[in-house]
């Protein structure tokens, strides 16, 4: 079995992202890129399902300019056997890359297709369960656990009310939530064995795909601001100040 | 003209309060109809509680044991086969609703706007980005309806008085069969849900060990709290994962908010900066929890927490 892995670079996630003075969009400039952490986990457990010996290959794809493939290194460096660089030089949106990475799907053929629940740039959660409908199989999101048997996979679910356990058969789309995995580092020797690993490039405009119609992004602002409020000294205070607001 | 389908969620006999929520978030949108579908097995109490929400025309009722459990590969393909008779679809932004809709935006062959926290019009809206430090306006391309889920915590919930009909209607697609509900682990907690609770007690990293918890566990008990929890503390194992409070947990909005042994990581703030008032207790009169509680309170938790359970 074959296991595809998808990568987004993104600002890196102890990055203090700030939206820039004229409100066109967020200071990107000079902030260091990583790969979206949803997704460095998701290749790690597609890495322990290969070591386990339940895959035979792990192929790593990002959809992006030239600067993904720094990515798409890393990913090789953590283990993945070969890359694939989707490339464009405009954003992307879920939909879109949702239908590009059917098309891969399609001519990869693999067993497992696992993402990260959601980039934490646009936190939107959605690309996972799109290529699942457009591909028109099981979808399984939000994993901390994946146990693979008979062509079935039995994945445990981070769901408001607690764990749900599902079952799927295979193929199918997996997302990655937290506590799925601790991914490994990746060591010096890796990261030079990365280099010889082999990374395809297609262009998007080459894939026959029909570009989805955009959401536009108008305009950006900083949150709003909860101001600090007043310390008290003792339990004492805390509860006169609570019954002062109404709320004991 | 907005013609609306919010897909209420529920557990069979209660209905969820992030339907309520999506109900008032959707009023936004100068509504002609509003029309909430249900799917499940049996059906008639909720489509009652439903059906009572001011600002609903017809609850929709889809019966059958395929929706035991809501299984998005089950549901999708039915919210897609009754799209084209609105203008906007949508459901609170819960695990279900986000495990759900993106799979029918798909099959509609839509981008969908994740976590509206504001209605500017009937296809321009805000929502957070970057965990939430940033927040982006976003307009909905012509061409197709709005599906977009509802952050719960920016509303409130659509108040009762409303008496819309309900209308049983057949399901149109088939179970693909592909995915199968096993079981839940879980849940079983005793006191009020945490999306929905008036006061919430959180605690943290500081709270040293699972047994440590029972300070927090007892405080929410007094107060008839919900019990919450950082990502810290639900890493560290102290607490089952359905606790944790926070942009990859749940994002909430109680009157009354207690962060203890907190130190106020970004992304904890994301899902509490809705609450009414924050109070924090910390040893570190530096942490960054301060900079944003209403209330706070420098010493030592296992001190402070029992003694405000006494003079409460």
């Amino acid at each position: 079995m074959k296991i595809l892995v998808t990568i987004k670079r993104v600002v890196d996630y102890n990055v203090r992202v700030r939206v820039k003075s004229d409100g066109s969009g967020v200071e990107t400039d000079g902030v260091k890129m990583s790969i979206n952490p949803f997704d460095e986990i998701a290749l790690e457990e597609a890495l322990r399902i290969k070591e386990r010996g339940e895959a035979e290959e792990v192929v790593v794809v990002s959809i992006g300019g030239p600067e993904v493939q720094q990515q798409l290194r890393t990913g090789l460096a953590m283990g993945a056997d070969r890359a694939i660089h989707v490339e464009t030089d405009q954003p992307v949106q879920p939909l879109t890359a949702a239908r590009v990475f059917l098309k891969l799907a399609e001519t990869e053929q693999p067993g497992i297709v696992f993402m990260g629940k959601q980039a934490i740039d646009d936190d939107c959660n959605q690309t996972g369960q799109m290529l699942a409908a457009l591909w028109g199989r099981p979808q399984a999101t939000f994993a901390s656990k994946v146990e693979l048997a008979d062509g079935k996979a039995t994945v445990t679910r981070e769901v408001d009310a607690g764990l749900e356990i599902n079952e799927v058969d295979l193929p199918a789309v997996m997302t990655s939530d937290l506590r799925l995995n601790e991914p490994r580092f990746v060591k010096l020797p890796d990261i030079m064995k990365a280099k010889r690993k082999p990374l395809e490039t297609k262009a998007l405009s080459d894939l026959g795909i029909e570009p989805a119609a955009d959401l536009v992004a108008t305009a950006f602002e900083p949150p709003p601001k909860r101001g600090g409020g007043k310390m008290v000294g003792s339990v004492a205070e805390l509860v006169t100040e609570l019954k002062n607001k109404g709320l004991l | 003209m907005a013609r609306i389908l919010i897909i209420g969620e529920h557990d069979g006999q209660t209905l969820n309060p992030a339907t309520a929520k999506t109900v008032r978030g959707a009023a936004g949108l100068g509504v002609d109809d509003l029309d909430v579908v249900l799917f499940g097995t049996e059906l008639a109490d909720v489509a009652a509680q439903a059906a009572a929400l001011a600002g609903v025309s017809r609850v929709l009722t889809v019966t059958g044991e395929d929706f035991a459990h809501p299984l998005a590969a089950r549901i999708a393909p039915e919210i897609a086969a009754m799209a084209g008779d609105y203008s906007h679809i949508l459901t609170g932004s819960t695990t279900l609703g986000k495990d759900l809709l993106p799979r029918a935006a798909a099959l509609i062959g839509v981008n969908q706007v994740s976590d509206i926290m504001e209605v500017i019009d009937a296809r321009t809206f805000k929502r957070p980005i970057y965990a939430g430090n940033a927040i982006v306006t976003v307009q909905v391309p012509e061409g197709g309806p709005v599906v977009g889920t509802i952050r719960t915590a920016s509303f409130s919930a659509a108040s009762e008085g409303g008496s819309a009909e309900i209308v049983a209607v057949d399901a149109q697609a088939d179970d693909p069969g592909h995915t199968r509900f096993v079981r839940m682990e879980g849940g079983n907690s005793d006191g009020p849900d945490l999306n929905s609770a008036d006061i919430v007690v959180s605690g943290g990293r500081a709270l040293g060990s699972a047994d440590n918890f029972a300070v927090i566990y007892s405080l929410a008990k007094k107060l008839n709290a919900a019990v919450g929890a950082s990502r810290a503390a639900v890493d560290a194992g102290y607490v089952p994962n359905e606790l944790q409070v926070g942009q990859t947990g749940k994002i909430i909005a109680p009157d009354l908010y207690f962060a203890i042994g907190i130190s106020g990581a970004i992304q904890h703030l994301t899902g509490i900066k809705d609450a009414g008032t924050i109070v924090a207790i910390n040893k570190d009169a530096e942490a960054p929890i301060f900079e944003i509680a209403d209330i706070g309170l420098v010493g030592d938790l296992f001190q402070i927490v029992p003694e405000l359970e006494q003079a409460l």
